[in-house]
């Protein structure tokens, strides 16, 4: 059965480090940057576990600041 | 052999992207606040019905002030409460046009309360946009009209207490109950499941303005996570436990349903 | 030509009836006395059927001022009327108008103050128009009628000055002239401005944007305190142009004067019997009667000043005017007031005693 691979960009730089998106997210793709921060000095979303992303958009849907875009792909 | 990511971020396979008539600027709201996923729906709603040309929001004092700043559409920025008397000389004064208020509690359920009513009542072709979260936001945290009782602010450290601050104001339900309303509704914006009925609602009120079927009040039960002195996850969990329970999301009146 | 017509009616209808002549696109209004009548004839004379001019009664005046403020961010010419209190309940959509620049018309058929006051005519209401009356730098362009007739003719005027500097205007009258019948020939009929013709006028309104543009917002915050003081001398610049350009006032005998009575509206009609007892008497007096309230005629009170021995203020209040007389006359002559209080409209025979005092 073809599976859907996703993956998501994330403007950094636009990105308060609400948490959300790692909230919502039910693949625990997404985490907090740990030490890294942006110019306003957030700990940004980042990917942690790229593979296991589906592309559902559910993180994209609630972050507030709409700093997530998200692609899908059927893998063949 | 899994698929390369790069094969993935490809512009045909884009599913979601910050909707287009959300410009760049930062939206200067606190990390994790509703407000910023409204903004969201109602730019993704406008340019769905393809009515970015012809749309007048109207913005309160509050949180929301800058709205202008963050959705490229024409806006007109109210005094404190006004928004909806605004609104009505828009819509009347260009009928073809979309409008509507985007409000929070302090400004529509507190010192709006009469143009709220009235506009509502007068059955304008109008949308209000309500933003209820229960506290002041951008003065600082105030106790709001709706602010629960036992709920902490600044203006009511100890707590609210009805004997003092009397009760929290179900404006909705007042709502309802104007025979000028066509459409009165109460959603959230805290899950996916949340946000997409928020959407649809929103759609439904903007069409029938549109269709001339009289007023509609779409409220938002938010979070104020800064307000509320809670992380952004906490603050959605808060405001499940506490807010719903007083606040009860769903349709409360919808002229498709019923013939009142 | 039916448009000559001449017809009797109350300074209050002819505001009405001038302002569905003018093209007026939307009223907003508040019962009050003694205005009402304005709202009153609107509805009475179903504007929405003919000209297509929308008229509603608001909640408020609160909720009027902001009807207009809506109406006018979206490039109608929209209008408002009231009485005194309303006026003051208006005073925050003003200040927000004139921080926005954008036009309207507010007429103030004042009566007497302060507080709930009286339904008696005053001229009261003078520094709240001329002077602010809400917050921040701001200034109104404020037109004086004297007449039904001017009632009916500064409609059109006020919004001409309106849209031509973006800025609100007011029609500062009283009880009197907005209750008296007089003979007027209404201002012919104007249609109201097409789509394109207010999306060509009004460039900056709120009205939906095209693809080809930037968002139009009609705001008067700005938080950045260097770019709100740009926005504060940018609109001083257009007061001092308006001051320079818009002033209009009336010179009644004042050739061969060696007194000057000023007045404006009600108070200059009292003003002319007044006159004309006094020269029965052999006092040389005339009168300047400012038109614009503001702009100011501070040039031609000045100008008077080097002409005549004294001035005296007639006014319907306590002594507001006088105080842009002293202004202009800077000490050089002598400047007295003389006015009732409470909505009592002072008597020729008492301006005459008043100017007796002067010459003495």
């Amino acid at each position: 059965m073809a599976k859907m691979r996703g993956a998501t960009v994330i403007n950094t730089e636009r990105c308060k480090g609400c948490g959300l998106c790692v909230v919502a997210c039910p693949f625990q793709v997404l985490a907090l940057s740990d030490k890294s921060v942006n110019r306003k000095g957030y700990n940004y979303a980042v990917t942690v576990k790229e593979d296991t992303c589906t592309g559902c958009t559910s993180c994209a849907v609630v972050c507030p600041d709409g700093c997530i875009s998200v692609y899908r792909k059927k893998e063949e | 052999m899994s698929m390369d990511i790069k094969e993935i971020i490809q512009p045909e396979n884009l599913v979601y992207q910050k909707p287009e008539l959300l410009n760049d600027t930062p939206m200067h709201y606190c990390p994790g606040c509703s407000h910023g996923v409204v903004h969201k729906l109602i730019s993704e709603v406008i340019a769905d019905m393809g009515m970015a040309d012809k749309t007048v929001g109207v913005s309160p004092v509050g949180c929301a002030v800058f709205a202008y700043k963050y959705i490229d559409i024409d806006w007109q920025e109210a005094a404190h409460g006004r928004a909806p008397a605004v609104a009505t000389a828009v819509k009347r004064l260009w009928p073809d046009r979309l409008v509507f208020t985007y409000q929070g509690d302090g400004d529509l359920a507190c010192i709006g309360t009469a143009e709220t009513i009235h506009a509502l009542n007068r059955g304008e072709n109008i949308t209000i946009v309500f933003i209820n979260n229960a506290i002041y936001g951008m003065t600082g945290g105030q106790m709001a009209p709706t602010t629960l009782l036992g709920m902490k602010t600044a203006t009511c450290p100890y707590g609210r207490d009805a004997k003092l601050h009397g009760y929290p104001l179900k404006i909705a339900d007042l709502a309802a109950q104007l025979q000028g309303t066509c459409y009165v509704t109460r959603q959230s914006v805290h899950s996916v499941a949340a946000i997409n009925k928020a959407k649809r609602a929103l759609r439904k009120a903007f069409e029938y303005n549109m269709a001339g079927k009289g007023s509609c009040l779409v409220e938002m039960v938010s979070t104020c996570n800064s307000g509320w002195k809670l992380s952004p996850a906490k603050a959605n969990k808060w405001m499940e436990e506490n807010m719903f329970p007083f606040y009860h999301i769903g349709d409360l009146k919808d002229i498709a349903n019923n013939n009142q | 030509m039916a448009d000559q017509e001449i017809t009797l009616m109350k300074g209050n209808e002819a505001i009405a009836h001038a302002a569905i002549r003018c093209g007026c696109d939307g009223y907003f209004g508040y019962p009050i006395t003694p205005q009402s009548e304005v709202l009153e004839t609107l509805a009475e004379q179903k504007p929405w059927e003919t000209t297509g001019m929308v008229v509603l009664q608001a909640e408020s005046e609160t909720s009027s001022i902001n009807m207009v403020y809506g109406g006018a961010g979206c490039g109608k010419k929209v209008m408002t009327s009231s009485s005194s209190p309303g006026i003051s309940l208006m005073q925050e959509g003003l200040s927000y108008m004139a921080g926005c620049e954008i036009p309207c018309l507010v007429v103030n058929v004042s009566r007497g103050g302060p507080g709930l006051g009286t339904i008696q005519p005053s001229q009261a209401d003078y520094f709240q128009s001329c002077k602010g009356g809400g917050h921040g730098d701001y200034r109104l362009i404020v037109l004086a009628p004297s007449s039904v007739q001017e009632m009916a003719d500064f409609v059109d005027l006020a919004f001409e000055l309106a849209f031509k500097y973006r800025n609100p205007a007011m029609i500062l009258t009283d009880g009197v002239i907005g209750q008296m019948m007089e003979k007027v020939v209404l201002p012919p009929f104007k249609p109201r401005r097409t789509e394109e013709e207010i999306l060509k006028q009004c460039p900056w309104a709120a009205t939906g944007r095209p693809k080809t543009r930037k968002p139009n917002v009609i705001t008067s915050l700005e938080l950045d305190p260097a770019k709100m003081e740009e926005i504060n001398i940018r609109i001083q610049k257009k007061y001092a142009e308006i001051q320079e350009k818009e002033v209009r006032f009336e010179e009644y005998m004042l050739e061969d004067a060696e007194y000057a009575i000023c007045a404006f509206g009600s108070a200059a009609r009292i003003a002319k019997k007044a006159i004309e007892e006094a020269r029965n008497e052999g006092i040389k007096v005339g009168l300047l009667r400012p038109i614009t309230l503001w702009p100011f005629p501070y040039k031609e009170v000045e100008a008077l000043s080097n002409k005549v021995k004294g001035i005296l203020s007639l006014e319907i209040n306590a002594g507001q005017m006088v105080e842009d007389i002293r202004l202009a006359v800077n000490g050089k002559i002598p400047v007295s007031h003389y006015g009732r209080l409470g909505g009592i409209i002072p008597a020729p025979d008492e301006v005459v005693r008043e100017l007796k005092k002067m010459v003495k």
